[in-house]
């Protein structure tokens, strides 16, 4: 990293929040189509719904498959296809199997001018996998994704939906390292 | 307002706790405006002079006023899908003031008789749901949401609503849209939301800083929040600065400060070693101003007569080493990805003129391609039913005006003279040995 880069990166620790610590996953003892009747009752209408349910659908089998939309149809009342054509609409939204850790590397302007792109080619060196891809272990999924939103602490790296920031290439191997010790 | 100038973010640290937000003055305004009629609340937000701070500017009282009186159901719905690139205040209210957000929402709920809010924040801030979320709890178990809100007599209920990913569901109409459990498309307007909007019912829609000012407004009064600012912008606006800058970080100013107070003198200036090369100074929508327009103010009126557009507040500071064709290129290829397909000139355009700024990147582009681009700008702008085709046109048209020889070079030289210096190279070309 050039020493300019590195000025910035800085600067960007001392600005950002300090953030939460992560709440506890929600209770996954009720069946999934309990979950979705529970969404279903938030709203005045019942079509919207139907990204919540989605989302509660990916959760429960970690992408959304033929028959994760089945069920989501059954418990909305609506078409797979329906639920098919929304999702598909959504970049959060896994319509392939994916990683059991996804890593998503933001390549937008403002990361991209402190290096994102140099995270992103340290990621694909250390995992040997293209962006888009997951290691033929199934541990890792990397992706490029569009502004996450943290444009002043980039390069922003989002792993299983925790934003890492700023995130320079020199993190790369000790969070793979840290991830690779976990089970799962 | 105290001596830092700061209204929302005058604090360090935070306020998620609901007794630190309640310690610090939290929740009085809640009651005082329980206490006044609904109409004379929207009036102290139309004296302030507020203006929507997602990117519209519009005046956030004469906004509430459109909703036609007495008409149920009515909708409130918070614009918490910050997407804009180069923005990120909103995610630093939520993180930071949260309960100033519920407050805002509360008050302006009442003032506008809603039956419901919904806040739709984009699915990727999960830790900021999750503070929304048990600062919402944290309400409901003191009284302030919920039945019969401090003994009011009014009911109020807010919705946590988690987006998917989709920039396009920042425009108001596709969020209503999305919010309808459908792809998110804008919808075309009129009629406008205030009208028909969520179930095709009355609604207002507000970003998350416009609303987390609404507090803060009633406790003031409106005349004094219109004190600060310039004539026609008044408050404060929670600026977003990135890019090649030495203290990146959101910073609330007053509307009279310069794009200089806010670069220079809060952000610290340039990296050692680095000039600048050109501002983004509203998100990447925005067309570029130069380093000679420093002096700037940041307020709607200025920038807008500097030849830009204040937009989400999102300054994004370039640097001399940059690339400015790769920079348009990262710009067209979002656009194009965030197109949601409704309108061929926005559809088409954002595609072909994608490819032809990645052909000039490469090298691949003839003699006159330049122009061509130009000419797909002028094809997509105003001509959509939302302004994402706008958002695409207006800023890659104005990285070619003003650095045309830089486009034009790379067709003369066959590629990219900057691979070795610009931070962006590395998206496109091998340079540090590993395979592209």
């Amino acid at each position: 990293m050039d020493p300019a880069t590195a000025e910035t990166l800085a600067g960007a620790v001392e600005t950002r929040p300090q953030m939460p610590a992560p709440l506890p996953p929600d209770e996954r003892s009720a069946p999934l189509r309990d979950r979705i009747l529970a969404a279903v009752a938030l709203y005045p209408e019942p079509r919207s719904a139907l990204i919540p349910a989605l989302r509660l659908a990916q959760e429960e089998y970690g992408w959304l498959s033929t028959e994760a939309f089945e069920q989501v149809a059954d418990a909305t009342g609506f078409t797979p296809a329906l639920c098919k054509s929304v999702a598909s609409f959504y970049d959060m939204y896994r319509l392939h199997p994916a990683g059991a850790h996804e890593i998503c590397v933001c390549t937008n302007i403002s990361c991209a001018l402190v290096g994102a792109g140099e995270t992103l080619r340290e990621f694909s060196r250390e995992l040997g996998i293209e962006p888009g891809s997951t290691t033929a272990d199934g541990r890792f999924t990397l992706r490029t994704v569009e502004c996450y939103g943290g444009c002043g602490w980039g390069p922003v790296v989002s792993v299983d939906e925790r934003y890492h920031e700023p995130f320079g290439p020199d993190r790369v191997r000790p969070l793979l390292d840290e991830l690779r010790g976990q089970p799962g | 307002m105290s001596e830092t100038g700061r209204i929302l973010l005058d604090f360090d640290g935070d306020r998620r706790n609901i007794h630190a937000y309640e310690q610090a003055g939290g929740y009085a305004s809640l009651r005082s405006a329980l206490g006044m009629e609904a109409a004379d609340v929207v009036a102290t937000v139309d004296t302030s002079g507020l203006r929507g701070r997602g990117g519209a500017g519009f005046p956030t009282g004469r906004k509430a006023s459109f909703l036609p009186k007495g008409r149920t159901p009515a909708y409130l719905c918070v614009n918490a899908d910050e997407s804009e690139p180069g923005t990120f205040k909103d995610r630093e209210i939520m993180l930071r003031n949260p309960h100033a957000l519920i407050e805002g929402i509360l008050i302006m709920s009442y003032a506008m008789s809603a039956t419901s809010a919904f806040i739709y924040i984009r699915g990727e801030y999960r830790t900021e749901f999750e503070v929304l979320k048990r600062a919402l709890e944290e309400a409901h178990s003191r009284g302030y949401v919920g039945r019969n809100v401090l003994g009011s007599g009014y009911d109020a209920t807010i919705v946590l609503h988690r987006g998917a990913g989709a920039y396009i569901c920042g425009e108001e109409t596709a969020l209503l849209t999305s919010l309808e459990g459908e792809r998110g498309q804008p919808r075309s307007k009129p009629p406008f939301p205030a009208i028909a909007g969520l179930y095709a019912a009355p609604t207002l829609v507000n970003n998350v800083e416009t609303l987390a000012s609404v507090p803060f407004i009633v406790k003031m009064g409106g005349e004094a929040y219109a004190a600060v600012g310039t004539e026609r912008s008044k408050g404060t606006r929670v600026f977003s600065l990135s890019g090649n800058v030495k203290r990146p970080g959101n910073y609330e100013l007053p509307l009279t400060a310069t794009l200089r107070d806010l670069i220079e003198g809060h952000g610290g200036g340039m990296p050692e070693g680095r000039t600048m090369k050109a501002i983004i100074p509203g998100g990447s929508s925005t067309p570029l101003l130069m380093p000679d327009q420093l002096d700037t103010g940041l307020d709607y009126e200025s920038i807008a007569a500097a030849g830009s557009m204040a937009g989400s507040g999102a300054v994004v500071v370039i640097d001399d080493r940059t690339c400015m064709v790769q920079l348009a290129l990262r710009v067209a290829e979002f656009y194009r990805h965030e197109s949601c397909g409704k309108c061929t000139p926005c559809r088409e355009g954002t595609k072909w003129g994608t490819d032809v700024v990645r052909r000039i990147e490469d090298g691949s582009a003839r003699q006159g391609e330049v122009d061509l681009l130009l000419n797909v700008c002028d094809r997509i702008l105003g001509k959509n039913l939302c302004p994402l085709g706008d958002a695409f046109a207006m800023p890659i048209a104005s990285y070619v005006t003003h650095f045309r020889e830089e486009f034009q070079r790379h067709i003369d030289e066959g590629g990219c003279p900057f691979v070795e210096q610009s931070p962006i190279a590395s998206l496109y070309h091998d340079v540090s040995g590993v395979p592209a």
